[in-house]
Order: C-alpha cells, then structure tokens, then sequence
C-alpha cells in the first residue's frame, strides 16, 4: 500500500484526473467502423475512462491532509512566463471534494445515457469527457486565467449537449443558457483583468494576500457577482435554469445541477470572500435579500410545476439559496454547511433527476399527471425515489439535512431573521417534493401505458445504489466531509473576519448603509 | 449491552423485514419485527430497575455525528429515569402493537412493508427519546414524522390517506420550523447543543436577554417558545393539530401507535426533558399551561359531536396531550410523563379495542351505524370499557392517578394561568367522561343500527389480536396505581433524580401533597367524571333521542364543533391556497413576463427588431448608398467648417 501511495505521490495526480478524460475523448475520435460498434466502443471508452478517473481522483482525497489549509498536490510549469501566468494546480479543502463529485457523477452519466441517446453516441462521448476535464480543472486551478479558460469551456460541451442531443425547445434553450452565462463571464473577464492590471500576478494564493483599494473592491467584486450569480443560479437570474433542464438530456441535467451550479458558490469561496473581504462584507446584505427571495419564491413556483424535471430545477435554485446564503454568513458552520450542501445537493439532485429519466426513458413525458401509482409496479422506483425525496426535503440521516442544518445554524449567528426566512425553505421543500412524490408515486394505477413500465432494471440499479449509498453516508456519518474541509475553512475565514472586525470597527454606522441593510 | 439493544433491535427488525420481505413472507416478516421488538421491551425492563430504580445513569457513545467549529454533536444513548421510562413505555407497548397487527393487518397484502414501518417508527421514537444532543433529538424527531407519513399513507391508493399523509409531514414541518430556530437559539446561548453542558449553564443565563428578530427577549423565554413550537407541532396543540385527526387514515394499528407511545407524546417529552431550561423561562411555561388547556377543551368539545370512531379517539388524545402540557406549565412535569405513560396504556387499547369493532363491522367505523353488539363481542366491549374508565379517571384505574396529580398540581400551582388551566381540566374531565361513555353507548348499545348482512358478520377478533389487547388493559388497571408513588408520590425524588427539574418555589407537586384541598377541590375530578358519565347515560340510554333535539336547538354551534371550528377551511383559505396562487403568479408573471420578458427574451426582440430596421437601410440600390455617402460628406464637412473658432461666419 504505502508503495502504491508514493508511486501515486510521484504522479502528477491532478493533471492526470484533469486530462485523463480528454485522452479517452481522443481515444473515441480515432474509433472507426460499422455506426453501431462505434457507438459501443465509445460507450466502453467513455465508461472505463470516466471509471479510472474516478478512482484515480480517489487517491487525492485518500493522500489529503486536512491538517493544513494549504494546496496541496501541487503542479507548476511556466505558460506564458512574459505575463507571469502559470500553469498552476493545486487543491485545498474547499475545492477537493468537488473534484470528487465530479468524478463520482461522471461515470453515473455515462450509464445513464447507454440507451437513451442513441444517435451521434461517439460526438456525444467526446463532448462529456471534455466536460469533464472542463470541470475538474476548473477546480484545481490556481491560476486565474487558467481557472478562467476552464470556467468558459464548461461552457462550450454542455451548449452542444444541450442543443444537439436535448428535446423540446432544445435550441431556444441552449441559447438562453449561453448568452446568460456568456454575458456574466464577460464582466468576470473584466474583473480578472482588473486584478492582474492591480496585483501585476493571476496566481490565485498570490491575490488572496492582496489588498485591493476599497473603491475598486466594489466594482469588482460586482464583476465577479454577476458570473458566479447567473451559475448558482441566483435570483433573479435564474431563469435560464428550468429551461436548460427541460430541454437537457438526463446525463446533462444530472451535470448541469451537480456541478455547473456548484461553480458559482466555489467562485464565490475562490475568489469573492478571500480577495474581496470589504466588498464581501458591504454586499451581503443583498446577498441574503436575493437568496431568501430565491427560497421562498422558488419554493412556491416549483409547488405549482407540471413537468417534473422544472420542480425539481426550481427546487434547486431554493437549495442553492441556502448555498450563498451560509456563503456569506461567514461562520465556521455555515462556510462547512455551504459546501456540504453544494455536494449533497450535487448528489440528490443528480439523483433526483436519474429519477426522472428513468420514467422518462419508459413514457418519453416529463408531465406529472400522465404518471401516477407507480409504487404498485415499479417498487424498487419506488423506494430509491423516497430515499431521494427525503433527502431533498432535509431529513435528518439524509445528505440533505447536514448542509441546510449547518447553514441555518451558522447563519442564526449572524443574522437571525435570514435564518427565520431561509427555515421557511424547510417547510415549503417538504410541501412540494411530497406532492411530487404523491402525484408520480402513489395513488392507483390507473393509466393503461402506466401500467406496462417495468420495474428498474440491473443497470438502472447500478446506477441508483450507489448514489443511495453516498446519501445515506453522508447524512449518518458526514464527519470524514466535513473533516476535509473544516481547517481551510476555518483558515479563510479567521482572514476574512478579521476584516469584518475592522471594517465594522472602522466604518461604524457605514456598515449599516450598506444596500439592503434593513434585514440587520 | 442491553441498553443499545432496546434501542437498535427494532432497526435490525425494520431492515430484516423491509428489504427481505418477499425473501422471507408475510409470516416472516411478523416473527422477525415481533421478536426483535420484543426482545427489545425485555431488554428495556432490566434497563429501568437498573437506571430508574438503583440509580445508575449511563451514557453511551456511539459516534460523532457533526462536527463544526464548536458545534458538536454526536450519536450517543442516554439512559436516565426520563428517558428509560419512555424506553419501556415505548417497547412494551409497540411490542403488543405488532402482535396485534399480525392479525389486524392479515388480509393485507403488503405486511412485511407494514411491519418494517412500525418497527422503523419505534425505533426512530427510541433515537429520539434516548438522544442526549438536541441534534439527534431532531433526528429522531424527524424520523417519526417521516415514518408516521409513510404509515398514514400506508393504503397510498385512497386519494385522502395520501393527503392526510402530506397534511401530517407539512403540518409538523411547521412545527419544526420553531425547534430548528429553537436549537440555534441554544446553540448561540449556549455555544453546544449537548444537554448536560445547556443544563449546567441555564441557571447564569436566567437574567440575560438577547436580540433575535430585531427585538430584544429575555434570552429563555424565547428559545423555550421556539423549541415549544415544535412541540406543539408534533403533540399536536391547538393551531398544529389539524393533522393528528386526518392520520386516523392509516391502518387502526398506526393510530394506535401513533396516539399512543410514540410521536404524539414527542413534544410532552422534549419539554419535560429541557425541564432545566424552562424552569428559568416562567414566561414560557405560562404559555406551555395556556396552549395545553386550551387545547384539552378545543380537542373535548370538538370530541363530543363527532361519529367515526376513531375520529373521537383520536380527539381525545389531542385532549389528553393538553392535560400533559399543562402539567408541564405548572412544573408538575412528573405528572405530565407519568400521564404520558398511563395514557400510552389506555389509548393504544382504546384504539386497538375500536380497531376489533372495525374489524367486527365489516370496515365501518361510524358509530351511528353500529349498536347493540356488546354480547357479540363481549371481550373487545369488556375492555374498551375498561379503558373507557381509565381515560375518564374512575379509581382505581390507570387514568384517574395521573390526571388527578394534573388537575391538583394545576389548583396548586398558585399563579392565575394555573387557575386558568384548573378550571379548564375540570370542564374538560366533565367532557371526556361524557364523549367517552357516548362512544361506548352508542357503539355497543342500542338497537342494531347496521344491516343485516353486517350483523351476521359480527365475530369476535382472533386470539392474536386479543391478547395484546388483554395485556393493554391490565397495564390501563394497574400501572397508575403501581407507579403512583415513583412517579408524583413520595418516592419521586429518588426516582428522577436529575432527570428532571423542578426549582422549590415552582414545585406544585409538593404544594398538592403538603396542601390540604377542601374536600369538593380534592374530590371535583372524580365528580365530573362520574357527572359526566351520567350525562352520557341519560342521552343516549335513558332518553336516545336527545342527542338530536340539542343539536337541533344550537344548529350553529353544532355545525361549528362538528366541523371542528372549522380550522381545515381557515388554514386552507389562508395557506393553502394562497400558497398555490403565489407560486402561479411567481411563475407566470415573475419569471414569465418580468424577468423572461424583460430579460433574455426582452432584449433578443430588441436585438432582432433592431436588426431588422437597421436592415432596411441596406436596400441594395446603388443610389441609396450614393445619396447616404453626400449627406455624411456634406455633414462632415459642415461639422468642420462650423465647429472651428474662428471661422464661424
């Protein structure tokens, strides 16, 4: 064993889990032959790849130390030494265990989408694997325009997933997801140059210790604001996300809520908070005001959705509420409860919208009235759909319940009327995912093509199990999570409150005239 | 040893027969959950003589469960006299639940799914009881919510068992809602969530205040109302209570465990063990005293006009839930568990009693369509007689002990919010013993009012079914009497020890024994019961239709109590619906026309409407262009002839 860890220590571990997946889609390109034994190939190619990824990624957490808020695994090369802009790799607390639910989703994907796509299989292979990498070295980076040029090609796959291999109004869709998305990393881009422009370097632990002048801070912490807000999605800018998850393919869905979301709440972990303290502390009012809108209203409108896959896209705009609101709280428990809901949310929701393409790939609708009375023949459905509701409404023993738990209980620290509003989300997610469940579950099995679909089969099983396993886990015994990630948390925001002490300190009554301070 | 496995068996059961049910049958499954709950009541015996009866706390420790900063929490079982009784209580009697389900429940067709369930249930109640953190607490707490929603939901084909289930979880969501805000109020006072830790610190922090919601509390008060609004959620008092009568939709053996040992009885005991902190939170307990004796006459007056059978009961608990409560508002919180534990006896066999008519009529559980069977179920009519006296407390039955100790503690408790609750138990004992009696008489008494082909039905439960039944009754005789003197008698220092805690000026229990109440103070309960069953008698045997001429006289007031004051329409005209209009409007307008309309879709129109006029310039004529390039010359020039000084003309 300890061989095998230093022959894995003398790797450079995270370049390869960042590349690996983009040496499997070159792989697949050179596959030639009948359409039908290519689409397989690239299936296996996709799937093995995906699989050795994830194992491999395991090693990072395995040889972590979470001992230290330092990055750890690092990898430097020069790039374009005449700018100072590196190569630089390198993972903490806050951003490993998103490389891991990176990995973990991806193979998951894979299998979903065996029979479901069944055209262009080998274009479709290809653009999840770059995907992949697209993601995990967008969470590795530690250098700005590296994280920038990673951050913009998750972009370009999952456009073409969307539009190519997605259904209804796919296209509408695809542009609607673009152009938001687009026009956020515009004034992102503006803001990095900004930095660079001020700090003379990208390398990102380099600008953690910079001090940006008060004025500036504002303008580009908006900069960075309105990028990472279009992906979290925040409200109101959320709109494009009911949309893109209609028209998107189950494994995109299962991507686009897993991971793409998660980019907005680690930018603003990245970058926001450690880099822009002043402006951090001035804006969370309008913080909190966007995300406990965001829960309730999101609450409401997906308790009144026809079509099951927008529910549970709005629902994740509410669960995604909690997210920057425990951001920006800035306590110990709700930073931890932050991230932990990032990751149990990237479960549940994947999870939850499996769910969905398991009916889907049987019926090919995604209303909710044509379905009901499914525990009667589909059982198994049945029961892995609870787990999985339960888990989204917060159950306690589920990965649900320990991040909006730590959230609320870190925010009720800091400000006890978010946290009143944001608990409000607790009672309105139960309202709406049981109705859900009720409509699609229970009740009598009455509809003739209801009636023929059959119960999961081995690869939906596959696919299902093991995402139970990981909720179960991580809502029974979510210390090894939160281990991890516990000392760069703590670290960041000993820093970080320090300036919140200052500034309050210093500003005195300026710190109530921030925007939107009625809710201190 | 034995302590964890009182606790874990039942879980072992659930798993056994949830997930390998098909494996090993109806039969299987019901001696699998049956043993391991059994086993499981046996080990909790030796556990309470040791813990409650020698004196010997234990606190074992599994592992942590969250760990942030200083917020820690772990899985651990705690053993003192509060939480051993629950433990005994709770197994013993979900033990004879199960036993009677192997018969209730035997022409179903899903009853290892239905065992797995109760067993799940009990143990999600025992997680609950034996936390020693407010985390697992909530834990456990959430847990019977979910298990008493797939219970209530258990027959998912009826439209109104899948709604009644939805209304159960939603309802006590909102309850939990207040003890969420309530442990984070603990943690911020407190910095912990542990119980020994908050207990040690309550008495410094009984002056300090704090700013939540912008308003400025006595920092007690308003953590102990937070944390009561989750008990008021799951005991199911007034205003949160609109489900525990809608629950009755599930299998009669899950009412009876629902109103009996578990969930219900959850909020009576979260309150009992924060004794340490309410007891510096007086405010708070006059509130406890007021919500509970409200809600013992609501639930009462509702009771005494309903027709389905269990639907009364299941009023009756919410009713004696409000006895508890008070006993808890007036620091008698002995009382308020000591009642827990005899009304956990002699509700589950009322239950499960109505449960054998149920099954005697052919499904009907309309009172008004029964009558007359009492010789043809001599056995189910003996002991819903018996349990009958013990709710309306008739010495020396269960019943009358507890509530006796409640009413007196409450007389006692010398502060007007206890007069209060005094006055309100009385009329309240005068209401029970009437709609109590009501239910016998009209179920079992009478002319036959069922049809023909019901009647000859008629027979008598199986053995598996009366035997726990029998067991339930001997507990409703004699487990007042036994533990009258542990539990509010003289024994009762030595037998709660730090379990619970009552400071000397509060202690009303004392104040009843020491006091000598004048004779008509000290013997009232038992008058109005008795009153009460007299009532009962001369409407319903003496003269049958009075019933009717009185609600004929009070229509309105007849329609308000059988409609249950009518809070179902209240909260759906003031939630419900609301809810649903909000989230329309949201979707369509907010998202739709606002944001979309003025956003994305708004300006890709602008860009295209733009375009396209934009377009209209190019028109491909030579001489369009022609004529576009001599006005620009002619502009700029004009620009740099007139805008330099000097030259202007």
């Amino acid at each position: 064993m300890t061989a095998l860890s230093n022959f894995v220590d003398g790797l450079p571990i995270l370049s390869l889990v960042t590349f690996l997946p983009l040496l499997g889609a070159l792989l697949i390109m050179v596959v030639r032959g009948e359409a039908e034994t290519v689409a397989n190939q690239a299936r296996y190619i996709a799937l093995w790849t995906t699989l050795i990824t994830f194992v491999l990624s395991l090693f990072i957490w395995a040889g972590f130390n979470s001992a230290t808020s330092a990055f750890q695994f690092e990898e430097k090369a020069a790039w374009l030494p005449q700018y100072k802009i590196a190569y630089r790799m390198g993972v903490d607390g806050i951003s490993m265990l998103f490389v891991i639910l990176s990995t973990f989703l991806m193979p998951l994907c894979v299998l979903a989408s065996w029979h479901a796509i069944d055209k262009m299989v080998r274009e479709y292979m290809i653009a999840f694997l770059i995907l992949e990498t697209m993601m995990i070295g967008m969470f590795c980076a530690m250098d700005m325009v590296l994280f920038y040029v990673f951050f913009e090609g998750v972009l370009i796959p999952m456009f073409i997933i969307i539009g190519v291999w997605g259904g209804g109004r796919r296209v509408y869709s695809a542009f609607k997801f673009f152009l938001y998305t687009l026009t956020g990393s515009v004034l992102l881009l503006l803001a990095m140059l900004a930095m660079y422009y001020v700090a003379g370097t990208t390398d990102i632990p380099t600008l953690m210790n910079t001090k940006f002048p008060l004025q500036m801070q504002y303008w580009l912490w908006l900069g960075l604001f309105a990028s990472f807000a279009v992906k979290v999605p925040m409200w109101p800018v959320h709109t494009w996300l009911p949309d893109a998850h209609v028209d998107a393919p189950t494994a995109g869905s299962v991507i686009l809520a897993g991971v793409l979301l998660k980019m907005g709440g680690y930018g603003f972990l990245r970058f926001s908070l450690p880099m822009l303290p002043e402006a951090s502390v001035y804006f969370t009012p309008l913080v909190y005001t966007l995300s406990v809108i965001a829960v309730i209203y999101t609450s409401l409108v997906a308790l009144v959705q026809s079509d099951m896959k927008k529910l549970i896209a709005y629902s994740s705009v509410a669960h995604m509420g909690f997210v920057t609101i425990g951001v920006f709280a800035g306590t110990q428990q709700a930073v931890q409860g932050a991230i932990f809901q990032m990751l149990s949310h990237g479960v549940v929701s994947g999870a939850l919208f499996l769910c969905v393409g398991v009916v889907y790939d049987r019926l090919h609708t995604r209303e909710i009235d044509r379905y009901g009375g499914l525990v009667n023949n589909m059982p198994r459905y049945a029961l892995l759909f609870m787990v999985f509701t339960m888990a989204s409404v917060g159950l306690p023993g589920t990965a649900g319940f320990v991040g909006e738990f730590l959230v609320l209980t870190g925010t009720f620290q800091a400000n006890s009327w978010v946290a009143l509003f944001a608990a409000t989300g607790v009672i309105l997610g139960a309202a709406y995912m049981l109705y859900l469940y009720r409509r699609v579950v229970f009740g009598e099995l009455t509809k003739a093509d209801v009636k023929e679909m059959l119960d999961l089969d081995r690869r939906e099983m596959a696919i299902l199990i093991p995402v139970v396993a990981i909720v179960l886990w991580m809502g029974i015994y979510p210390l090894p999570f939160l281990d991890v990630m516990s000392v760069s948390v703590s670290d960041m925001l000993n820093k970080y409150q320090a300036v919140v002490g200052a500034t309050a300190a210093d500003a005195g009554p300026a710190a109530t005239k921030s925007l939107f301070a009625w809710l201190r | 040893m034995l302590m964890a496995a009182s606790v874990f068996l039942p879980l072992l059961g659930a798993i056994i027969a949830g997930f390998f049910g098909r494996l090993i049958g109806d039969r299987g499954a019901q001696i699998v959950t049956c043993t391991c709950i059994g086993l499981a009541a046996i080990c909790s015996i030796p556990t309470f003589a040791d813990v409650a009866l020698h004196g010997n706390h234990h606190l074992v420790h599994v592992m942590t469960f969250l760990s942030s900063g200083t917020f820690e929490a772990a899985w651990s079982l705690r053993f003192d006299t509060l939480s051993a009784t629950m433990v005994m209580t709770v197994t013993c009697v979900s033990t004879l639940i199960h036993i009677y389900s192997c018969g209730y429940m035997s022409h179903d067709d899903s009853q290892p799914r239905f065992m797995a369930y109760l067993s799940a249930f009990s143990f999600a109640m025992l997680m609950l009881v034996t936390s020693d953190n407010l985390v697992q607490m909530f834990f456990g707490w959430e847990g019977v919510g979910v298990m008493s929603y797939l219970l209530i939901g258990f027959w998912f084909k009826k439209p109104s068992a899948c709604a009644a289930a939805i209304k159960a979880f939603v309802v006590n969501r909102v309850g939990d809602f207040g003890f969420l805000l309530g442990i984070f109020a603990i943690y911020y006072l407190f910095d912990t969530v542990n119980f020994d830790t908050i207990f040690e610190a309550a008495p410094g922090k009984a002056e300090s205040t704090v700013t939540f919601f912008s308003h400025q509390w006595h920092a007690l008060t308003i953590t102990c109302l937070l944390l009561f609004v989750g008990a008021m959620g799951k005991s199911a008092q007034l205003f949160l209570h609109t489900w525990l009568p809608d629950a009755m939709e599930g299998p009669t053996p899950v009412s009876a465990l629902i109103h009996a040992a578990t969930m219900v009885t959850a909020g009576v005991f979260l309150v009992a063990r924060m004794s340490p902190v309410f007891e510096y939170a007086p405010s708070a307990l006059a509130f406890v005293t007021f919500v509970g004796a409200t809600t013992a006459f609501f639930a009462a007056t509702v009771g005494c006009v309903q027709n389905d059978i269990k639907r009364i009961i299941a009023y009756s608990t919410c009713s004696q839930l409000g006895y508890m409560f008070v006993a808890c508002g007036v620091s008698a919180y002995q009382a308020g568990i000591f009642h827990l534990m005899t009304h956990a006896w002699f509700k589950a066999l009322l239950f499960l009693s109505a449960g054998s008519v149920i099954h005697a009529m052919s499904e009907e559980q309309d009172i008004r369509k029964m009558g007359g069977i009492w010789k043809l179920i001599p056995f189910t009519f003996a002991v819903m007689t018996i349990g009958t006296i013990a709710i309306t407390g008739i010495p020396p039955l269960s019943g009358y002990f507890s509530k006796d100790m409640i009413i007196e503690a409450a007389y006692n408790s010398g502060t007007g919010i206890g007069k209060y609750a005094y006055f309100m138990t009385i009329l309240v004992a005068l209401l029970t013993a009437f709609y109590s009696w009501r239910l016998v008489f009209i179920t079992f008494f009478g002319a036959p009012r069922a049809d023909h082909h019901t009647m000859e039905h008629i027979h008598e439960s199986p053995l598996v079914m009366l035997i726990p039944l029998g067991a339930l009754a001997l507990g409703a005789m004699f487990m007042g009497g036994g533990f009258n003197h542990l539990f509010v008698g003289e024994g009762r220092e030595a037998f709660w020890h730090e379990a619970i805690k009552v400071l000397a000026p509060h202690d009303s229990i004392e104040r009843a024994h020491q006091e000598h109440a004048p004779f008509l103070i000290h013997h009232l309960p038992l008058i109005v019961s008795l009153t009460g069953l007299a009532i009962a008698y001369w409407m319903y045997i003496v003269r049958p239709g009075t019933a009717t001429r009185i609600a004929n006289a009070v229509p309105g007031l007849y329609r308000f109590l059988l409609n249950k004051w009518y809070f179902d329409e209240l909260y759906n005209f003031i939630f419900v619906r609301p809810a649903f209009w909000l989230g329309r409007v949201f979707w369509k307008v907010g998202d739709g026309a606002i944001i979309d309309g003025l956003g994305p879709d708004g300006i890709s129109n602008l860009v295209g409407r733009t375009a396209r006029r934009l377009g209209v310039v190019q028109s491909g004529y030579l001489y369009h262009y022609a004529f576009a390039m001599i006005i620009g010359i002619a502009l700029v020039v004009t620009w740099i002839v007139a805008g330099q000084p000097g030259v202007a003309p």
